[in-house]
């Protein structure tokens, strides 16, 4: 009882050479595949070089090019071989040159000897596997791939869409129903004795020689035909990035190699000497066991894929540089903009701030500079206040605000007196809440005791770009939670719009606001609008004040007393 | 991209490689070890003027990564940095007196050498004073990156260039020969970095950090740009453009993913900020011989003077790649 493996070697002959002679210690028969892209002088090196063990034959010699038949071929001649020299073993191990065994190999035979009879080999129906490396699944097995995906990537994909096109299919082989799995696997003799003389192998090989990747199809497909007992996972560690190639394991991969359970792991960088010197080691100096915890492993290696495909969200850097609409989020969390709040309050936000716990900015796009909490020129990121800075390129400040500040919430005050080259950006990004009492950016020119004329001016101008960044929020493509008052209308119950804004910020820790921040004095506030009116302007974002209103306040209380509920 | 535009990048490309055939003719080679150079070697080219007191650190730091030669164009030096790395085992050196400037500022020199002995090799172009760090570059060599680009039919990878620079005046503490430079500029900006596309190219086109933060908060536009491609599978068509900061075929400046994901890319920590910065500014403004006439320096020369500092509360000390990658600096990608 004993087994065998059959090796596929293509480079790093050296590490090949001293991984035979590890399986060989341990009374393991190998049977070599070498490419035939190696040249003969090195191959004949290679060959000379084990001649001294004892149980080592090399199989005819085919080109094994990623995704192609030949790498079927060569194990077929290979465990062939295996199977006619070595009457002895009753388990064929597959692993390639840049595989390591990671168990004493004695533990390996042990382990296959208590289980004389399952095929260790990966094998799930199409259906049911993740794995569709260029969109391809089931058509893996029913269009025909006579070009190469790595060298002629243009023919491969161009006859792919011409197959889909006219409809073309294939029949697979009577009796098979196409599984697939990694290609490494370790079979019984039966069933891979079975696999190799059966009578309808002519027609399968000619099948699988047009199926896509058949490596890992071939053999799992065809045990699911022969096999009775299927252990349908691979004794081999290997991990595949989004493009189906193997992660490979460096030299600071050791503890996590040591704390996998697998008995073989590939893909091994030839140059990793630590990797090589701690398993290529006599049973004694074998692994200290540790506690087995393959899940870490797969974290990291399913992380990986996840960063390369989908990315840090809101994450703009050198490497990440999303077009528009594919950047899974404009920015990395939810933040707070507040437009006409700062002008309607007095100290709105001092008030914000104590009242959710949130970082509360002034105008951040503000003419003069970036006004940040608490007089801030430089903030989290080394963020610089310059407006120039700032302006040149509007939205990375943004993100970087955003972005720099991870895990604690931003909120900042927006006006019509601010850049409005973030406003579309702000409206189009589904982690702004923006709240806006319409009018209010009239409070401070009603307080301003400046010319009336330019007054006018101004206020107009306002007004137009006010209703224009409210189109946008209301716009079909915006994304922002937006909310949208009129002054009148948020002036008759402030309360509820900003209990409700609080809420969503989040868990507040009292129940209820502690009170509201000082409203302003509006005393007046009617017969202003009136004047503008009365000078041919048209105040209409402010809602319905009547002339009189303010006047009426006035004598007693000129700030209005809220409830606190 | 149009018939047109294609033609007018290779037309682009050929005038390039003609200037540098040109320009290359000034150079005269001081130390010629290329013989040493075989086939899969990782080359490092670079240009230099009076850089005596890094090179120790540089040749070392790169050496540890393992870099198989170096080859060097000294524009000129006078402060011995030319005798030193003349009798350097692993260094191939050649001398100009010619204009910096005229020649791109080193840019066709090294262009012209990476033509003739960067085929097929992994080069890497970078400054004496630009340490370049990779995802696991503390336990793995830089031949373990290269392969695996290899491996994922990659030829490009962008490195940004991070400013670094010291807590205090910048001449505060005097730089050592041999020393770590980061030991003294080890403070950099995490997260002021502005990213706009340069549609011409395809490359991105990087502004911000302290020099934009101090220098140039005025004057945006005017920051230097931070982008670079500093290592490439090279090939006698390629060519660099400007710096290190794009190439053609402007394929090669795809080093970013577009659609969400993130690849693998590294930083140059960029040790200018020294005391040594405040000699060369002297020295470069009687030049003019750098980038835009020098705007950096006089920047520096005049802010300098009232501001002379460019730590601030926000930044942050370096400790390692994994530090830089976790801010959002650079990335593993799907390297793992």
């Amino acid at each position: 009882m004993s087994v065998g493996i059959v090796m596929l070697v293509h480079t790093a002959l050296g590490r090949a050479e001293q991984v035979a002679r590890h399986w060989s210690a341990a009374g393991c028969p190998l049977v070599i595949h070498v490419d035939v892209s190696v040249p003969d002088k090195t191959y004949r090196t290679f060959r000379d070089a084990l001649a001294d063990l004892p149980d080592v034959r090399f199989s005819q010699r085919h080109r094994c090019e990623w995704g192609t038949w030949g790498m079927v071929a060569a194990s077929q001649s290979a465990s062939k071989l295996m199977l006619a020299d070595f009457a002895q073993v009753q388990h064929v191990y597959l692993a390639s040159g840049a595989c390591l065994p990671l168990r004493p190999v004695q533990e390996l035979i042990d382990y296959l000897a208590a289980r004389p009879d399952s095929d260790f080999i990966e094998s799930a129906t199409t259906a049911d596997v993740p794995w569709t490396i260029g969109g391809l699944d089931a058509e893996r097995f029913t269009l025909r791939f006579p070009f190469s995906w790595r060298k002629n990537r243009v023919l491969f994909d161009r006859y792919v869409a011409l197959q889909r096109k006219l409809g073309m299919r294939r029949r697979i082989p009577g009796g098979l129903k196409p599984h697939m799995g990694s290609q490494w696997w370790c079979l019984t003799r039966r069933t891979l004795s079975a696999i190799l003389g059966d009578p309808e192998r002519a027609a399968y090989d000619r099948y699988f020689s047009k199926v896509w990747i058949p490596d890992e199809s071939y053999f799992q497909t065809l045990a699911r035909k022969h096999s009775p007992q299927i252990e349908s996972r691979s004794l081999t560690l290997s991990k595949f990035d989004y493009q189906g190639k193997p992660h490979i394991f460096y030299d600071d991969h050791l503890q996590l190699l040591r704390r996998s359970d697998c008995f073989v792991a590939r893909k091994i960088w030839p140059q990793a000497n630590r990797l090589y010197d701690a398993f290529l080691t006599d049973a004694a100096g074998a692994m200290k066991r540790t506690e087995p915890n393959p899940g870490k492993i797969d974290r990291i290696f399913s992380k990986a894929v996840e960063r390369r495909t989908r990315g840090r969200t809101g994450l703009y850097m050198q490497s990440r540089f999303p077009v528009e609409t594919r950047e899974n989020g404009l920015t990395s969390a939810g933040y707070s903009v507040f437009q006409g709040f700062a002008e309607l309050f007095e100290d709105f936000e001092p008030w914000l701030a104590g009242v959710t716990g949130a970082r509360v900015h002034g105008h951040i796009f503000g003419p003069g500079r970036a006004e940040f909490s608490e007089g801030a020129c430089v903030v989290n990121g080394a963020l610089s206040d310059s407006a120039a800075l700032r302006d040149y390129n509007p939205q990375a400040f943004l993100a970087n605000l955003i972005w720099n500040t991870r895990g604690e919430r931003q909120c900042f005050q927006f006006s019509p007196r601010d850049n409005q080259k973030i406003a579309s950006r702000l409206a189009s990004d589904p982690n702004a809440q923006i709240s806006v009492i319409s009018g209010a950016w009239a409070i401070p020119l009603f307080h301003s005791n400046g010319d009336f004329t330019q007054i006018r001016r101004e206020a107009a101008l306002l007004q137009q770009i006010e209703a224009k960044n409210i189109e946008r929020l209301r716009a079909g493509w915006a994304k922002a939670r937006a909310r949208i008052w009129t002054m009148a209308e948020f002036i008759e119950a402030p309360m509820e719009p900003l209990q409700t804004i609080v809420d969503e910020i989040g868990p507040q820790e009292q129940r209820g606001l502690p009170g509201l921040p000082p409203m302003v004095d509006l005393a007046g506030f009617g017969q202003f609008l009136q004047e503008l009116k009365n000078q041919g302007m048209h105040p209409h974002l402010m809602g319905n004040f009547p002339v009189a209103r303010g006047v009426e306040d006035a004598p007693d209380s000129p700030r209005k007393p809220y409830p606190v509920r | 991209m149009s018939i047109l535009q294609s033609y007018r990048m290779r037309l682009r490309r050929k005038h390039a490689k003609a200037r540098s055939y040109r320009k290359g003719l000034s150079l005269r080679p001081v130390a010629d070890r290329t013989s040493q150079i075989t086939k899969g070697d990782i080359l490092l080219f670079s240009t230099l003027r009076d850089e005596d007191v890094r090179l120790p650190y540089f040749l070392d730091y790169y050496r540890n990564l393992g870099i198989d030669h170096f080859l060097i164009v000294d524009n000129d030096s006078s402060d011995g940095s030319g005798d030193y790395l003349a009798a350097q085992p692993d260094v191939s050196l050649w001398h100009t007196s010619a204009s910096y400037r005229g020649a791109r500022f080193g840019v066709d020199w090294l262009n012209g050498l990476q033509a003739r002995y960067g085929h097929e090799h992994w080069t890497l172009v970078v400054d004496p004073d630009e340490l370049f760090i990779y995802p696991f570059c503390d336990t793995r060599p830089i031949r373990a990156l290269t392969d695996w680009l290899d491996g994922s039919n990659v030829r490009s990878f962008g490195a940004m260039l991070l400013d670094m620079y010291p807590k205090g005046r910048l001449d505060g503490v005097p730089y050592q020969r041999g020393q770590d430079p980061i030991e003294i500029a080890s403070w950099f900006d995490p997260g002021n970095y502005m990213i706009e596309k340069n549609r011409e190219y395809g490359n991105l086109w990087i502004q911000g950090g302290p020099r934009a933060r101090t220098f140039f908060a005025a004057e945006p536009r005017k920051t230097p740009a931070l982008n670079k491609i500093p290592l490439v599978k090279w090939n006698q068509r390629y060519t660099y453009i400007s710096s290190t900061h794009m190439l053609l075929p402007r394929g090669l400046n795809l080093v970013y993913d577009e659609w969400g994901g993130e690849t693998t890319s590294g930083v140059l920590l960029h040790a200018k900020f020294l005391d040594t910065f405040a000699q060369k500014a002297d020295e470069e403004m009687q030049r003019s011989q750098h980038y835009r006439a020098s705007l950096e320096y006089k920047a520096y020369m005049e802010n300098m003077a009232e501001q002379p500092e460019l730590w601030c509360k926000w930044s942050e000390k370096y400790i390692n790649w994994r530090q830089l990658e976790i801010l959002g600096l650079m990335s593993k990608g799907n390297w793992a």
